[in-house]
């Protein structure tokens, strides 16, 4: 027990002694500093894109709402329905009902070429044309500016991150797709979702302009609660009228997310991997330098009689110490430089553009620490070990 | 070059230390050619589109259909070539994550626009004259390990056939290559008589046109004239060049160019600062060796000409390494298994990272050889 306290006490002393003199280091630790918040930096950068991609469409859907599409329809994009089917879905088991009889939406989903701001070339905005539930079905839409779309006129409400993204679609301007010339009349915020992303329309009337006849392709039902999921895509399923595929809204969204998020994160995990090596190298350097100016501090202590572990465990220390202060610059970096940062990229599973925020959140924060302190640690390693292997006798006499 | 020996013992003097500078060195350019490499992905390959090739597509979106009808009137538009329509079947093989491209064409057609696609003669005629028969390219049968001979299921999202079924069968009976590195040859093709006969509905309606044009500085007129041709119909057309097709389409996933150059940015920013740190630190160290140099009478120039070249070895060596093995790891090509076709280091930047190397040892070295320079004899040894 008293072997214990005084190793622990000789760590604490050398440590601190250790710690002291950094200021006498200052450029060569600033190098790793600077090496391992560069590395945090892009680390927690790229992964906060994925992070507010996945979130964006995670938050999109509740759990009492499901999805409705043709059977192997693999995304709304390539789904079709009749006028009948989503008939039959409006009247099935499960789907609640309001005062103008089942709150399900017939939906139309296609894309429309607009400017997108950042690149100046066109992009694959998704349009969607809605029945006259859609807002009683997605409760989380409001109107931000101007009014709702009439039913039966050209006139369309553009989502919060279109809005954004997207040239020439401000409240009042007129759109001209095909023969028909639509008017922008307001637009609406649906709490960070997927909806954000897309332009909104009359079902009825982007019909025609589709050349879609009396089709749709997809219907959202609000149920009269999550548990009634079953009971409703049993009644759909076991009707031999219909040929469909029922999701709940919020795993249809999650599925759609995976390529894009794994993409993303796998792409940045393997820079920052990479970039994490090179650093390490760059760490490894910096504590060897440390070492060497230590010398003969480090061999004095040897000589009164400090053992060897106390000494690496200053070293590890100063090491950790360096790695925590880049990982937290790094962290800081990202979150000021990324954090709610608007974008929008392609998800190619529905071939159209997803508006989403950068999100740095306090998990991605913690791991991005976390990574900065595996680099101090590993790069501290073989320098430590050298300080403790020193021959007393030799480094005494090398100054 | 008598001084070469003398750089060298520099250089090996502190072992650990050189090797990892030019370890980190390494991983900078290792990171350097594989942003390269994704970047050129990325961007899907514009610099292979063919700059005399023209897409029309319907003028709403690309998932608009245009009638089969224009072909005809394409052809007989002034400066028009070739003629081929395309059309996204979007099926499922096995699993919807086996994501490849299939399109319905006219075999002959297809050939003649992309002349880059390379089909042995015996598979060529087959493809010409059975209607069953489907080709696919060689980075997606590798993928799948798809043989000559094999039939292919592939289950319709989109296209059902007339009995309401969605699972269509095709004969492979070829595997084309690239001609040159990049090709796009994930792709899938199939007959489009056979396609129109069988499908559901959407019959006489194809996805996009390409057309091969007779000159290529008149591709902005004849583009004009295409869609003035077709303006007040119901399908009204974009024509646009492959080039800016393929432009437009790879900005829709982000300015990935910009993310890259940022990414690359940083990482040399890092490397830099640690490498002019080690160079720093290694000729302060010396400094009174550098002083017996020059008090032997070696010329400031030489002092400064030898801090360099030890800086440059550090760099280039580091940078060499580190493309050869980026080069090395893509050869690999597409580690997405279909979404990033084009995939490979172009040797543009192969040669791009070579001058960077050399650029970051002559930063990296020039103010410790300034330094080194400048030193005056007295207070060098009287620093010592």
């Amino acid at each position: 027990m008293r072997g214990l306290v005084g190793w622990l006490s000789q760590v604490v002393v050398v440590t601190l002694l250790n710690l002291r003199t950094i200021g006498q280091r200052a450029t060569s630790s600033m190098v790793a500093v600077v090496g391992i918040a560069g590395v945090v930096a892009v680390f927690v950068a790229v992964l906060s894109m994925a992070e507010g991609f996945r979130t964006t469409m995670a938050n999109t859907g509740s759990p009492d709402t499901a999805i409705v599409m043709r059977s192997g329809a693999d995304s709304e994009m390539v789904s079709a329905l009749s006028l009948e089917d989503v008939r039959l879905i409006g009247d099935a088991a499960g789907v609640l009902r309001g005062a103008q009889g089942p709150v399900a939406s017939g939906e139309l989903f296609v894309i429309v070429d607009l400017n997108k701001r950042s690149t100046n070339t066109t992009a694959n905005v998704p349009l969607r044309g809605v029945g006259p539930n859609a807002f009683e079905v997605r409760p989380n839409v409001r109107m931000v500016e101007g009014r709702r779309f009439e039913t039966g006129r050209n006139e369309l409400i553009v989502g919060r991150g279109a809005a954004g993204q997207f040239a020439g679609i401000e409240v009042g301007r007129t759109l001209k797709f095909g023969q028909s010339e639509w008017t922008v009349v307001g637009v609406f915020d649906a709490g960070g979702t997927y909806s954000d992303s897309e332009l909104w329309c009359d079902a009825g009337v982007l019909q025609p302009a589709y050349r879609r006849g009396t089709t749709f392709q997809t219907v959202y039902a609000k149920l009269e609660s999550a548990e009634a999921f079953t009971r409703f895509k049993d009644a759909l399923t076991t009707d031999p009228r219909l040929n469909l595929k029922v999701l709940r809204e919020t795993d249809y969204f999650a599925e759609q997310s995976q390529l894009v998020s794994t993409l993303i994160t796998t792409l940045g995990a393997g820079i920052a991997f990479l970039m994490g090596i090179g650093a390490i190298f760059g760490a490894v350097n910096t504590m060897y330098s440390a070492v060497a100016a230590r010398t003969r501090e480090i061999a004095t202590l040897r000589a009164l009689g400090f053992s060897g572990g106390p000494v690496v465990v200053s070293v590890l220390v100063e090491s950790l110490l360096l790695a925590l202060i880049g990982g937290a610059i790094g962290g800081g970096l990202a979150y000021v430089g990324f954090n709610g940062f608007q974008t929008s990229t392609i998800n190619w599973q529905t071939f159209s553009q997803v508006a989403f925020a950068f999100a740095v959140t306090p998990g991605l924060m913690v791991a991005g620490i976390v990574y900065a302190l595996l680099m101090g640690l590993l790069g501290g390693l073989l320098p430590a070990v050298r300080a403790a292997r020193l021959p007393i006798v030799a480094a005494l006499r090398e100054l | 070059m008598k001084y070469l020996p003398l750089v060298w013992r520099n250089l090996i003097r502190r072992k650990t230390r050189t090797t990892f500078t030019v370890l980190s060195i390494v991983v900078a350019f290792l990171l350097f050619g594989i942003l390269a490499a994704l970047n050129m992905a990325f961007g899907m390959g514009v610099e292979l589109a063919g700059n005399d090739r023209l897409i029309i597509t319907h003028k709403v979106s690309i998932i608009q259909l245009l009638p089969e009808s224009y072909g005809a009137r394409l052809e007989t538009t002034p400066g028009v070539v070739e003629v081929l329509h395309q059309t996204y079947f979007g099926g499922i093989y096995q699993r919807p994550s086996n994501f490849f491209m299939q399109c319905p064409v006219q075999p002959d057609r297809l050939l003649k626009l992309y002349p880059e696609y390379l089909l042995p003669e015996d598979q060529k005629k087959a493809w010409l004259t059975d209607r069953t028969c489907a080709i696919v390219g060689r980075q997606t049968a590798d993928r799948f390990g798809f043989k000559v001979g094999d039939r292919i299921p592939i289950q319709a999202t989109i296209w059902r056939k007339r009995d309401n079924s969605a699972s269509w069968e095709f004969n492979l009976c070829g595997i084309y290559d690239g001609d040159k590195k990049g090709v796009d040859t994930t792709q899938f093709f199939f007959n489009y008589e056979y396609f129109d006969e069988a499908r559901q509905f959407g019959q006489g309606q194809v996805g996009w046109y390409v057309i091969r044009i007779d000159d290529p500085a008149a591709a902005p007129a004849i583009a004009e004239r295409i869609d003035a041709q077709f303006a007040n119909s119901f399908a009204e057309t974009k024509t646009t060049t492959e080039k800016a097709f393929v432009q437009a389409f790879a900005k829709q996933v982000g300015d990935i160019g910009a993310i890259i150059r940022g990414i690359v940015t940083a990482v040399f920013f890092t490397i830099l600062l640690v490498a002019a740190n080690t160079m720093a630190q290694s000729v302060r160290e010396r400094t009174s060796e550098l002083a017996v140099l020059k008090t032997l009478g070696f010329s400031d120039a030489l002092v400064l000409a030898l801090v360099l070249v030890e800086s440059c070895a550090i760099a280039v060596v580091g940078g060499a390494v580190g493309l050869g093995l980026a080069w090395v790891v893509t050869q690999g090509g597409d580690p997405t298994g279909g979404m990033l076709p084009a995939f490979f280091l172009p040797t543009a930047d192969l040669v791009r990272g070579a001058l960077f190397a050399l650029a970051l040892g002559v930063v990296a070295g020039i103010l410790p050889a300034v330094q080194a320079m400048r030193l005056r004899i007295v207070d060098a040894l009287r620093r010592s």
